[in-house]
């Protein structure tokens, strides 16, 4: 069980450091949300790989109804960064 | 031997989830970047059922690969086709590698030390002796709409604010071109309505199975998408007084059970245990329709036509414009 959390949250940590290494990288706005999300399923990985209890146990749920509303709130950010980069586009354009 | 295979399929998983994540953020081509981010999506959720979170996978493939992805797509046209070569010096990306790389082996470093230590008080034991009370009895929606409450209240209003903002800032992308072909428009008829009767099913099993208020309204926003990719000519039609009530519905309904509670039970939002599972779906039936609406607007970006406009006012605009129809009480099917 200790080692599917373990490989699972070293992945999750994997996908942290990819996502911050290229949201620091990038310059254009899609490039670095994109990492930002993958930075933010990093995060939510390495939760749900602590609440993992083994095959046969049910997961811990606390960190699960934590990690949808995180879901939720990811995209709704995503949403409006979006926007606000269309709004400087099209002020950049006039 | 059967662990064998899991330990396989693991790694498996993981390598690919590393691999997809590597490509995503490293290519060349914006427009391959979100087709790749899309399908990390989709691997994610398989990783979520894997960790026995079917509330999440259903969430991630939903919401995480399917309305992302739609929103994405739709804004790679917003911006000049430039390479996404970066331009910072080898000096500053050598700082950021190695800064990176120290944090990532800290906080290695930091999970393994914790998953060493022995156990506290475990908060899913609390949440699992005081189930039955909670009116529901998958776990998931326990925490979220009973014992942690508030967080889903200041989330719903969290993705209000957010579609407000989008709204304040844009018009809704015009230069979009939906497409009329008679194949996408037959698979929709089929699907849109598959889709809501998922929706409903979503949301009523998420008192007992996986499921939930989230993963009902990500499913009838993409319903409603669906439908403005398929039919672009009444996309345009929404009935705009409508859509502004169903956007608030959540949140109004969410905060007057909290105060009916509050005038029975002394808190904001401590539900009445014989009550709580009929409480529980009508916040939910809310919350799904102001999702559904909330994300519906996000994908298009920005107000519909006519959206400033009210009373009188927003009467005489909308009448100028052609009659006002709108989907969501036709459900578009034509």
């Amino acid at each position: 069980m200790i080692s599917e959390q373990l490989l699972y949250s070293l992945a999750g940590i994997g996908l942290f450091g990819i996502g911050l290494r290229a949201t620091l990288l990038h310059h254009m706005l899609l490039p670095r949300l994109l990492a930002l999300n993958v930075c933010g399923a990093g995060v939510f990985l390495i939760f749900i790989a602590i609440a993992y209890g083994g095959i046969d146990v049910m997961a811990d749920p606390v960190p699960h109804a934590l990690v949808l509303t995180g879901i939720v709130v990811a995209v709704s950010a995503t949403a409006m960064a979006l926007a606000l980069g269309r709004r400087l586009e099209t002020l950049n354009d006039e | 031997m059967i662990e064998l295979l899991w330990s396989i399929f693991d790694i498996m998983l993981v390598l690919l989830l590393l691999a997809l994540a590597w490509t995503t953020c490293s290519t060349q081509d914006v427009k391959r970047a979100v087709t790749l981010f899309i399908a990390m999506g989709l691997l994610l959720a398989i990783v979520w059922a894997r960790l026995k979170a079917p509330d999440l996978a259903l969430a991630e493939a939903v919401i995480g690969a399917g309305i992302s992805g739609a929103l994405l797509l739709s804004a790679i046209k917003d911006y000049p086709v430039t390479p996404m070569v970066s331009h910072r010096s080898r000096l500053i990306e050598g700082i950021i590698n190695s800064l990176t790389l120290a944090l990532t082996i800290l906080m290695s470093w930091a999970v393994w030390h914790g998953l060493n230590m022995s156990d506290g008080i475990r908060l899913s034991e609390q949440v699992f002796s005081q189930l039955p009370v909670s009116g529901v009895s998958n776990p998931v929606t326990a925490v979220l709409l009973n014992y942690r409450a508030y967080d889903t209240l200041l989330e719903l209003a969290v993705v209000l604010t957010a579609v407000l903002t989008v709204l304040t800032l844009n018009e809704k992308r015009s230069d979009y071109q939906g497409s009329t072909s008679p194949l996408l428009q037959g698979m929709t008829r089929w699907l849109v309505p598959l889709l809501v009767v998922t929706s409903g099913y979503l949301l009523w099993v998420g008192a007992h199975a996986p499921g939930g208020a989230f993963q009902a309204g990500a499913m009838l926003a993409a319903a409603m998408i669906l439908l403005q990719l398929a039919y672009p000519s009444r996309r345009a039609e929404f009935n705009n007084y409508l859509l502004k009530i169903l956007l608030v519905i959540g949140i109004f309904t969410f905060v007057l059970v909290g105060l009916w509670m509050m005038s029975r039970n002394d808190d904001f939002l401590a539900f009445t245990p014989a009550w709580a599972g009929t409480l529980i779906l009508i916040i939910e039936t809310a919350a799904t329709i102001s999702i559904a609406s909330a994300l519906t607007l996000a994908y298009l970006g920005g107000r519909p036509g006519g959206w400033e406009g009210r009373g009188s006012e927003g009467k005489a605009r909308e009448d100028t414009h052609r009659t006002s129809r709108s989907i969501t009480e036709n459900g578009g099917a034509g």
